[in-house]
């Protein structure tokens, strides 16, 4: 041991004799000996600096992980051509609420510094979600637990299996009786197969479920449906028609990515291609999808019900009818034309409802596509993909109520954090603390680990041996792309040492699962391959065909109309609270996460933070301007929450995003945000009635990236109806507010050879914002804090522009993104008295960021204000484990300095160089800018404009084609094609939103 | 004539004793609690700059999209004040306006100091301060040079050529009134360190013929001078495409706004300074009445600026411009806007009265109200130009911070202190010159 | 009168009037004196064509200085941005020599005004911190309202005694002899 680990000792044991506050320290020393766990900066770095050796050193496998025994097989390039600063590729897979979407890993020299799709896996298509981007930060978040906790004082992992296992032992004899764990959804074989030997062990023990935003609706509706519960997935690309009922398919929940992808397949209108499909939203709080969708009605959550209940009636539901205000005017006739629109386009169509609506809402939608015999063509059911589905609500219920009762001795908490996210009505904190050993695993030490005996680290999913389900049940096997950082364990290796099986270490555990699912005969071989591609041949579920209960869901009907009409027809109910899950932090395990903290949220923009959302009118009567704070009131629970104004909110509901306000959590999400949970309980996970709001005169800061809400009538995202682009394929380009002034003093450029160039299709736009984590995450952009963003500081290279149009109680959406243009004559270059920005011999507007003083004159003089500043030293230059994340081919930008989209230069140079080596030129699609690779719907395609051949080149023929403040004679190199929307030719604009909840004043 | 540029029954050693023992008499008791007053100001910049430069410029409002905020409004506002000093001394020289002399050598000085505060800005507001020498072109190992397209680069050479050339002008002009000091302190000090700035000047005939040629060659270049740097600092603006930046208007109506501004801030001074070393002699009513009608002139210039830079907005026809316009009138800075129009156009008017020009009290006012103006016609054109451009998704606000205010109160201090400095120290007014434009006497005698 | 045997740097007569000066200058030129100088508190013209100086040779160099700096700063700006390091910035060529006017200007001016100082120093012999005529006691007086008319040793003429009783008959107020040292 060198004399510095020594000391590191030292200091540890300083430091904890300090936090036990001279308890008899030792008397443990034994205990610590190893020592090894309880140093997890030394172990990480030393073990860092080996592996930067052995990767010089070493050919083999070995050279690239730091497994040299677990070898894990990198994707696409044999390891023997290891060389430093050449990144390797692995396949894995990083799953959501158990569903996998499947990736490839870049690895620097054993460090992951970039997620992308993994172009195999049905769930990614090359694509990812904003979530798969951010989990590196996860990764590397300075504030994970770095050690076991045994009453908030470091032990190490052999103390804890000292612990557990005499208490199993005890166990065993009761049958497990008293053994209890609980986890979120899971679709993992092996979890499955150690499930089946903890049951082998102890019959008695159980497994609950609890995932905070939960599929329980969709999962009663399968039940109630086929009588049983079986995985209802969806073919987007077979969809002429499609109905969302408060959905938000293209931007979460299961397979949103490829959902997305197959969406927007069919949206892709150009010069002579004119087939699209056509998407209604019906919402009760806006959502990305209902941004993009081609009619789009906001109606509190009963009237939702009711007009599903109408249209059920349109697709022939037996028992379904249409009461209330769909009975007749307006919203029935409106309701009529999409009815007709289904059934014109019977097994064409698709009827969606939202992950987190109601059994009701779900039954309905799976009953229209049932008559409308969608069932099997566009909307597939199969076996689930989640292990031993149960309804979490009801899973989680039986635990507290056995804890109350005290009948739980042992209760293992894989994940999550329930006293955190359970529904309010539960007391799960409460019914815990009656449990007499309670362990939580987890990456962070949060509200849960606070209340439990035993705190233990859980490995991050980039850290450990696994395997999971895509939403179509194709299996990937996880492979670690770096030794835990912190020495946490997985669940596999938890539930290892309570099922006393010998394999205690996650790839003999995996290994175990494969061998007897592969077979032990050529395993290798097919192991191999199976970890190369980072997909199980032939493992997704085939179709079924179960037999549909119509007349189960009759009887269904019949009964909820009676409850329904009162509830269409009642008056005092007060204002509607619908709950959401947070687009950023989903149900706050991502709190911690500065990238997606400071992610600008579809339609408000906002950062940092929740907020109670209102409608203008609703706003207006209640005089609550945004930022004030109010307090909501359900059920005398009180909960204080700033308001924001959002067009297109249903009158009379308030909606609350889920996942802020967390009260055990590191730096960057203290503070930020309210908690929303407390008002959230077993009887309406998605939305409650009878809500008061109390206004308290206090205000809050909010940090909005974009306060503007309309474009100010200057034509900067265009679009507009398939009949106009039919009659009128110009529409777009005529829209400029004149010609480019062509007359100059000079002589233009000519760029001969490669001229780069970006084209931005705005109709294929979701604003998912994957583009703006790629980039963050390619780029090392830097998180600048919430005061900045306040201050108009942020830095992120692309944005998403949202603009307003029409009625602001209802109206439509449009979304650009906006990144440098590379101008071609860039009015940011003359300007700079130093030359540190300038043109390229290829057309990139470059950066020289060691020449740059400063004088943000370039930043004033651009038009598309693309350009961002270092103001402070925001990028954090001291933690030692965020040096792992940085992206080493790109400059970490320093104070003083200006930035802004580069193409990804880096990647341009490195297809080059390749080009160079084999002696060709360069193919266009072989460099790929980050945001455009993880783009869902290839709305972002870079590529030669020079190059007649290249895609890009095509797109700039396009009809649709043109480029804003052309009038500037910037000559942009970025540029975009116009929205086209498909709205149904006779349905008219949508009804007007009087509709809006009944409420008292 | 009426009132003279000179109070009757001055003669040259009248004139000599009573100027020069300005600067060697004793210090005036009120000289310590206003030099202190000043001198607390520098300290508040002095601090101001060094949590800055431990910072960055993150410590200001400046943001995105409003890139530029203070710094550069003082930058434009200090040079602006600069001009009239520079104008006064040269070209009234030119046009051989006696009357400059009892107020050319101390508006000279203020150009000095005002320049000195502006120069501070543009090197306090780089994101990198300690690389402002980038900026000038020398040889260097990497073989980079500056961007000469670059307004900014014009801007330093404009400033840098414009703070030399007022210095040496300056000093110039002071080398016969040093000699003079020489030979009449008693104090051993002063006698070695005027001596030194004097260089043995012994004021013989061929001295006074080279002194005189090229003083009126310095005023010569340096008119053009003055109006090149006002012009090349309109260009910082001029030359972006920013609406309400992107103007040929800007040029004249710089130079025109800057002459308005640095009278004003003549009388500022120089009211309060006769009055406090008893020299109505030699600022005589005569010259504040002139300096009122050159405010009022190049007062009305500005106003005719403002009133065509709206009309051009409108008859673009284009959406930015006309959004700017209405913008500017009806946006969140409209108060600026107004305020503006009230200090430099409604103020401006009373200057048409003979009473309020020939009143000191009044014309200080209408001068106070229009260092005002000045200062946030500067904002206008920098914030509000930039807080709302082509795109509206990226418009913002700009809120200044308590650093931006100690920085700006602070570049005061700095000028107030050097101000003192100097009419302790030198001549505030140019002797020589007043011995030559008095009526011929025997020495010793009274003229008539 | 006791500094007889030291080496003189002329005498000097002291005026209480310029035209009294400028009489004596005339009469004293007159009389063939040539290595003369007078001093006033401010500049005379007259003075000047009395003495019979020429004009000063300072304009031509400022001009010439101001023609040095104009091609100095053109050719610097077209040399960086063409050959030294040519940048494709906004599309503008190398050689756009519209945006290098201002910059040419200011060398222009700034080079001009060097040479007009510098120039004007050299010409008068500046900086010279000591000078014999300081030897004079009320020499001082010139730098208030007093006139001094020097005629040098050096002058052919110059005789201690003759000089200065011719100097008595121009109306000084005094007259002195001047000390070498």
């Amino acid at each position: 041991m060198s004399a510095g680990e020594t000391t590191n000792i030292l200091r540890h044991w300083r430091s904890l004799e300090e936090r036990e506050a001279g308890a008899a320290v030792p008397s443990q020393r034994p205990e610590f000996a190893p020592g090894d766990e309880l140093l997890p900066d030394s172990l990480d770095r030393r073990r860092f600096l080996q592996l930067m050796g052995a990767s010089f050193a070493l050919a083999g496998l070995g050279a690239c992980t730091r497994q040299p025994v677990e070898s894990i097989v990198p994707y696409a390039r044999p390891p023997e051509e290891v060389i430093p600063g050449k990144p390797l590729y692995f396949a894995t897979a990083l799953t959501l609420g158990g569903y996998a979407t499947g990736v490839l890993v870049e690895s620097h020299m054993g460090r992951p510094t970039k997620v992308e799709g993994n172009p195999e896996h049905p769930a990614s298509l090359g694509a990812t979600d904003r979530f798969c981007q951010a989990t590196l930060l996860d990764l590397y978040d300075p504030d994970r637990s770095r050690a076991a906790l045994h009453l908030q004082r470091i032990r190490s992992w052999e103390a804890w299996v000292q612990t557990l296992e005499p208490a199993l032992e005890a166990q065993v004899a009761l049958q497990g009786a008293g053994l209890r764990i609980l986890s979120g959804s899971s679709s993992s074989p092996t979890l499955a197969a150690q499930m089946q030997r903890l049951k082998a062990r102890f019959p008695q023990a159980r497994w609950h479920r609890y995932e905070p935003v939960s599929r329980d609706g969709l999962r009663s509706a399968t039940l109630a449906g086929f009588g049983k519960y079986v995985e209802v997935r969806y073919d987007f690309s077979q969809a002429d028609v499609v109905v969302a009922l408060d959905s938000d398919f293209l931007v979460s929940g299961p397979g949103c990515v490829r959902a997305a992808h197959d969406f927007m397949s069919r949206r892709r209108v150009r010069d002579g291609q004119y087939g699209m499909n056509r998407l209604y939203a019906v919402e009760s709080t806006p959502s990305a999808t209902g941004a993009v969708a081609d009619h789009r009605l906001s109606l509190a959550p009963d009237l939702l019900l009711g007009f599903a209940f109408g249209l059920g009636f349109e697709c022939g539901v037996i028992g379904t009818g249409q009461v209330g205000p769909f009975a007749s005017g307006d919203l029935h006739h409106w309701l009529n034309r999409v009815g007709v629109d289904l059934r014109e386009h019977a097994g064409r169509s698709i009827v969606i409802a939202g992950d987190e609506t109601s059994a009701e809402l779900q039954t309905l939608a799976l009953a229209m596509n049932y008559y409308l015999g969608n069932l099997g063509r566009t909307v597939l059911v199969s076996e689930p993909v989640e292990v031993e589905p149960v309804s979490h609500v009801g899973s989680l219920r039986d635990l507290v109520q056995d804890m109350r009762a005290g009948r739980v001795e042992i209760l293992l908490i894989l994940g999550g954090n329930p006293v955190y996210d359970a529904p309010a009505d539960f007391a799960f904190a409460a019914a815990m603390e009656k449990v007499p050993l309670r362990a939580h695993l987890s990456l962070n030490e949060d509200e849960t680990s606070e209340l439990c005996h035993w705190h233990l680290p859980m490995a991050h999913e980039l850290e450990t041996w696994g395997d999971a389900r895509a939403f179509d049940g194709t299996v990937t096997v996880q492979q670690p792309l770096i030794d835990p950082l912190y020495g946490g364990k997985s669940v596999h290796e938890l539930l290892a040492v309570v099922t006393g099986e010998s394999e205690r270490k996650g790839i003999d555990i995996v290994r175990r699962t494969w061998k007897e699912r592969l077979g032990a005969v050529d395993f290798e071989p097919a192991w191999r391959r199976i970890l190369h591609d980072g997909i199980v041949p032939g493992s997704a579920w085939p179709p079924q065909t179960y037999v549909f209960q119509s007349d189960w869901v009759t009887q269904f009907c019949l009964a909820l109309v009676r409850e329904l009409i009162p509830r269409l027809e009642r008056k005092d109910a007060g204002i509607d609270l619908v709950f959401r899950a947070d687009p950023s932090l989903h149900d706050g395990r991502f709190a911690n996460n500065g990238w997606l903290q400071e992610l600008p949220k579809p339609w408000t923009r906002l950062t940092w933070d929740n907020a109670a959302i209102l409608g203008p009118k609703m706003a207006a009567d209640l005089s609550l301007k945004p930022e004030d704070v109010v307090e909501l009131e359900l059920r005398d629970t009180i909960v204080r929450a700033p308001v924001w104004v959002l067009p297109g909110q249903p009158d009379g509901v308030v909606t609350v995003h889920l996942g802020y306000g967390r009260r055990r959590v590191g730096r960057v999400g203290k503070g930020t945000g309210f908690d929303a949970y407390p008002l959230r309980t077993s009887a309406g996970l998605d939305r409650a009635g009878g809500l008061r709001l109390r206004r308290t005169g206090e205000r809050w800061e909010l940090a909005s990236t974009q306060v503007q809400r309309t474009m100010e009538g200057r034509n900067l995202a265009r679009q507009g109806t398939l009949l106009e682009f039919r009659s009128h394929p110009e529409f777009a380009r005529e829209a400029a507010h004149g010609a480019p002034p062509t007359e100059s003093l000079y002589p233009g450029y000519a760029y001969t050879g490669h001229a780069w160039g970006m084209v931005v299709d705005l109709g294929a736009c979701i604003g998912c914002n994957a583009c703006v984590m790629a980039c963050n995450a390619e780029n090392n952009i830097p998180v600048v804090g919430k005061a900045q963003v306040h201050n108009g500081r942020e830095m992120h290279w692309i944005r998403i522009d949202r603009y307003f149009e029409g009625d602001p109680e209802n109206p439509q959406v449009v979304q650009q993104p906006v990144l440098c243009m590379h101008c071609e004559n860039a009015p940011c270059e003359p300007v700079c008295p130093v030359g540190a920005t300038m043109h390229g011999k290829e057309g990139l507007n470059e950066m020289v960021y060691n020449r740059c003083v400063g004088t943000r004159y370039c930043a004033n003089n651009c038009p598309y204000k693309v350009r961002r500043f270092n103001f402070y030293q925001y990028n954090d230059r001291d933690t030692e484990v965020l040096k792992m994340l940085r992206n080493p081919d790109v400059t970490v930008r320093t104070r003083g300095v200006m930035e802004k989209c580069t193409y990804c230069v880096q990647r341009i140079n490195q297809a080059r160089i390749q080009a160079k080596k084999e002696e060709r030129s360069l193919k266009d699609g072989e460099i790929i800018t980050a945001c455009q690779q993880v783009c869902p719907t290839d709305a972002l395609i870079f590529g030669d404009i020079n190059d007649a051949g290249s895609k890009v080149a095509k797109l700039r023929q396009q009809p649709l084609h043109y480029g804003i403040l052309e009038e500037l004679n910037t000559r942009p190199r970025t540029t975009y094609l116009a929205r086209v929307t498909n709205p149904n030719p006779e349905s008219g604009a949508p009804p007007e939103p009087r509709h809006g909840g009944p409420r008292g004043h | 004539m009426a009132p003279t540029v000179i109070a009757p029954g001055h003669t040259a050693a009248t004139v000599t004793d009573k100027i020069a023992a300005v600067v060697l008499q004793r210090t005036p008791l009120w000289f310590y609690p206003a030099f202190g007053a000043a001198f607390m100001l520098l300290m508040t910049l002095l601090y101001a700059i060094t949590y800055l430069f431990a910072k960055g410029v993150g410590i200001w409002g400046v943001n995105n999209p409003v890139g530029w905020g203070f710094a550069i409004i003082n930058f434009v506002w200090w040079i602006g004040i600069g001009h009239a000093g520079t104008l006064i001394s040269a070209i009234l020289l030119l046009m051989r306006q006696k009357w400059r002399t009892s107020i050319n050598r101390f508006a000279e000085a203020m150009t000095l100091f005002a320049v000195a505060c502006a120069g501070l800005f543009p090197i306090l507001h780089l994101g990198r301060p300690w690389l402002a020498y980038w900026l000038f072109p020398y040889p260097n190992t990497m073989w980079v040079w500056p961007q000469f397209r670059s307004p900014l680069i014009w801007d330093v050479f404009a400033i840098s050529t414009y703070m030399l050339v007022s210095l040496m002008f300056w000093y110039v002009g002071l080398i016969p009134d040093v000699a003079t000091l020489r030979d009449r302190t008693k104090n051993k000090i002063g006698q070695i360190v005027y001596g030194m700035m004097a260089m043995g000047w012994r004021g013989s005939a061929k001295h006074w013929h080279h002194h005189d040629t090229a003083c009126i060659l310095l005023a010569a270049l340096a008119t053009p001078l003055v109006v090149s740097v006002h012009s090349v600092v309109s260009f910082d603006f001029a030359a972006g495409i920013i609406p309400g930046w992107h103007t040929t208007l800007f040029p004249p109506y710089f130079v025109a706004g800057a002459i308005f501004a640095g009278f004003a801030m003549v009388i500022t001074l120089c009211i309060p300074l006769r009055a406090a070393f008893g020299l109505h002699d030699f600022i005589t009513e005569w010259h504040v009445r002139n300096m009122a009608k050159v405010m009022l002139a190049t007062g009305l210039i500005v106003n005719y600026g403002y009133g065509i830079e709206l009309f051009i907005a409108w008859y673009s026809g284009s959406p930015y411009e006309t959004f700017m316009l209405s913008n500017r009138i009806g946006g969140p800075y409209r108060f600026i806007w107004y305020a503006l129009i009230l200090c430099n156009v409604v103020a401006t008017q009373f200057l048409w009265s003979a009473k309020v020009r020939s009143s000191a009290v009044a014309l200080w006012v209408v001068a106070m109200f229009i260092n005002v103006g000045m200062w946030l016609e500067r904002f206008v054109i920098v914030v509000t130009s930039l807080h709302r451009d082509f795109m509206p998704s990226a418009w913002g606000m700009y809120y200044p911070t308590k650093f931006d205010w100690m920085t700006f109160l602070g570049s005061i201090g700095l000028f107030l202190s050097l101000m003192f400095l100097f009419v302790r120290l030198l001549p505030m007014i140019s002797i020589f010159e007043i011995r030559g434009i008095l009526p011929k006497t025997r020495a010793g005698e009274r003229s008539a | 009168m006791q500094v007889h045997r030291q080496p003189l740097h002329g005498v000097m007569a002291e005026f209480d009037h310029s035209d009294r000066l400028i009489a004596a200058v005339k009469a004293v030129r007159s009389q063939g004196y040539t290595q003369l100088d007078a001093y006033t508190p401010y500049p005379i013209e007259a003075l000047h064509h009395a003495l019979g100086h020429h004009h000063s040779p300072l304009p031509r160099m400022v001009l010439a200085g101001g023609i040095t700096g104009a091609l100095g700063g053109f050719l610097l700006q077209t040399w960086t941005s063409t050959v030294a390091l040519p940048l494709n910035v906004g599309g503008k060529p190398f050689f756009s020599w519209p945006a290098f006017i201002p910059v040419t200007f200011e060398c222009t001016i700034l080079l001009a005004s060097l040479t007009a100082v510098l120039g004007m120093l050299a010409l008068s012999g500046l900086p010279r911190p000591h000078h014999p005529v300081f030897n004079v006691e009320r020499f001082a007086m010139a730098s208030r309202d007093r006139y001094f008319l020097c005629i040098e040793a050096g002058d052919p003429l110059f005789d201690v005694d003759k000089t200065c009783q011719f100097l008595w008959t121009l109306e000084p107020t005094h007259v002195a002899e001047v000390a070498e040292t």
